[in-house]
């Protein structure tokens, strides 16, 4: 049993740690009162590896193993969890399912670009309708000659305005369920596809999330992704990995709230004493520390398990369900110890605090994780 | 080209610095170390010469086994190769044994030019890249911030910041090229790039190898270090209470009568 790193990922985590602080802390909070689009960040990461980080170099990527992602992903989110967001959607969601359900003509078209940079991917899945029931969704895709045809509207899409490269899901078959859906990797530049209304959000501002429309979009059957009908399974698999990044989004938050909070324990004085030399916000800072440290083993253990080739979708889900749940828990109290300069701009915790509720509910809710949980411990006992 | 560049791993300019009890030098334990910063930018010279010129970029240290971790730094920002001179027989040796060492190393390879930061931030010395260039018998052009290369490679025109104003020099190669953080932005090791340096062999040769020995460490060191000390203690600001008419008054009568600065 070894809980150190390995070489290779300090390595990665000191370089993206100095990223961070150079090109994303300075912008971190303009990020977020003036939401805008960090495209010379995101080209600046692009050039380090981090837009397809797991993805072979052959095609583009950098060729790290899932234990370096989170590594990275934590990096970006402590700076900023909007820009991170960003980020690990391209990684988790669109290079993964290229990768591994491509076939070799997409992953050549496709890969390196979203690699470079030169490419930003979305993943359409949701509907206005289907958020945790997704597979039911209605999206519509029909066959004419070697093109499909894609009706429906897509929401609450991440990265949908800026992407170029969109992976959407559709029923192609009769078949109810999971088994009717097929998977699709669609251009922004395919005629009959659209960027619907533009959500404002609570928090993660400098990611864009809107809807995606398609009006009887045109896609070649060529950019049909894996067989038809395995949609559903391509959907799961990517979340598995997607939930990773999201774990790694949790905990980067914890840990920034945290830094914080320690370090203005230390330098508030009230009472003629500082605050941290009070048992009441020293329980808070040990518990918060505690959690964040369980929530990053867990994520670390789920990466280590994807790393070795094993199946890791309830180890995934525990792992996002328990950072997300401690980035909630552990921000709350960052507020409450920095007090009425807690509820307001000039210092960072109101945004981790906004920031972090996100993590409860993307890539499955908090009670989908429970029950992916809950359904691989009752497996073979029915 | 054949292009050397000399790192040193240095202290985290970040970390606290604790002295050892005995003033002999600085406590390691658990201190992060890294490439010194004057060197990132000595290595990204190194790498823009190759882009333009083509050939190899070669990084050269001397110290201890755990120097390697600066050099994978650099390998990592994308240099071909590195080098470690490692032996206990160097422990104690001043700058100028220090430049003996790299010089003796790099006469052992093929080199067009030398880069080397202009100073380290640990010590400050800006000794070793002069004193090199001197034993290497090669023109020497230092603290640059600017550097434009002809167009066969054969010698650079170099800016150096002086006094109320800018020198230019034109230096033949081979040459010894120490550098100014103004000179460039250090580009940051690229993922792929870590991984490469991971797998490279950091090559290890000894003082004996280089056919030095007793002529650089200790016992041959011009200078010796008696002592280190840290910086005094700052002391306590001095809060002025009262209105504002009151302070003003207070702090210029400190300005005057105390600090002297006022007259």
């Amino acid at each position: 049993m070894d809980f150190q790193l390995a070489d290779e990922h300090r390595m990665v985590q000191a370089t993206v740690r100095e990223f961070a602080r150079q090109e994303i802390l300075p912008r971190a909070a303009a990020l977020d009162h003036t939401p805008v689009f960090p495209s010379e960040i995101i080209q600046k990461a692009a050039a380090l590896g981090l837009m397809g980080m797991v993805i072979p170099e052959a095609y583009g990527g950098a060729g790290m193993d899932p234990v370096s992602y989170v590594v990275a992903q934590e990096e970006l989110a402590r700076a900023s969890a909007g820009l991170q967001t960003i980020i690990t959607v391209n990684n988790s969601l669109v290079c993964d399912p290229i990768f591994h359900f491509g076939t070799e003509d997409q992953k050549r078209r496709y890969l390196p670009r979203l690699s470079s940079g030169a490419s930003l991917g979305c993943y359409c899945l949701t509907e206005p309708a289907y958020g945790s029931d997704a597979m039911s969704l209605r999206t519509d895709a029909r066959r004419e000659a070697d093109q499909w045809i894609l009706r429906g509207t897509k929401a609450f899409v991440t990265n949908a305005v800026e992407a170029d490269i969109c992976i959407v899901y559709a029923r192609t078959g009769p078949q109810p369920g999971a088994r009717g859906i097929s998977a699709f990797i669609v251009e922004k530049g395919f005629p009959g596809i659209s960027v619907g209304k533009v959500e404002k959000k609570l928090g993660i501002k400098c990611s864009s999330t809107a809807e995606i429309v398609l009006d009887g979009c045109r896609v070649p059957a060529s950019n049909l992704l894996g067989e038809p009908g395995t949609g559903g399974k391509i959907a799961l698999t990517t979340l598995d990995g997607g939930r990773l990044g999201i774990a790694a989004q949790a905990v980067g938050i914890a840990r920034a709230a945290l830094e914080e909070a320690a370090a203005y324990a230390a330098g508030r004085r009230q009472f003629g004493r500082t605050i941290g030399e009070f048992q009441a916000i020293q329980w808070m800072l040990a518990d918060m520390a505690t959690r964040i440290d369980a929530a990053r083993l867990l994520m670390l253990r789920a990466a280590y398990l994807r790393q070795q080739g094993t199946r890791y979708t309830r180890e995934a889900s525990m792992a996002k369900l328990f950072a997300s749940e401690t980035a909630m828990w552990v921000t709350h109290k960052a507020v409450q110890i920095f007090g009425g300069y807690g509820y307001i701009q000039d210092y960072p915790v109101e945004r981790y605090f906004r920031d972090a509720k996100i993590t409860e509910i993307y890539e499955g809710t908090s009670e989908i994780q429970r029950v992916v949980i809950a359904r691989h411990l009752l497996e073979g006992h029915a | 080209m054949n292009i050397i560049v000399c790192i040193k791993q240095v202290p985290d300019t970040e970390a606290p610095i604790r002295i050892k009890a005995d003033g002999s030098g600085i406590d390691d334990t658990g201190l992060t170390l890294v490439m010194n910063y004057y060197d990132e930018h000595a290595t990204e010279a190194g790498l823009r010469l190759r882009e333009q010129f083509g050939g190899t970029v070669t990084l050269v240290s001397v110290g201890a086994e755990r120097v390697k971790e600066a050099l994978r730094t650099g390998l990592a920002m994308g240099a071909d190769d590195a080098l470690l001179v490692s032996d206990p027989a160097l422990a104690g040796a001043d700058h100028l044994g220090i430049a003996r060492v790299l010089a003796a190393v790099i006469r052992t390879l093929p080199h067009d030019v030398v880069i080397c930061g202009k100073l380290s931030t640990d010590d400050n010395a800006a000794t070793v890249g002069a004193a090199l260039a001197e034993y290497l018998g090669l023109p020497q052009a230092t603290a640059i911030a600017h550097l434009e290369m002809d167009g066969a490679g054969a010698g650079a025109v170099v800016h150096r910041e002086v006094e109320g104003g800018v020198e230019v020099l034109a230096v033949p190669f081979p040459a010894v090229l120490t550098v100014e953080r103004s000179l460039n932005e250090p580009r940051y090791p690229s993922l792929p790039g870590i991984m490469k340096a991971r797998r490279k062999e950091i090559k290890t040769v000894t003082a004996e190898h280089l056919g030095l020995a007793a002529d650089v460490g200790m016992a041959a060191a011009r200078a010796t270090l008696v002592r280190l000390s840290p910086p005094p203690a700052r002391k306590a600001g001095r809060i002025v209470e009262g209105d504002a008419d009151q302070a003003v008054a207070a702090i210029i009568s400190f300005l005057k009568d105390e600090a002297k600065v006022l007259s």
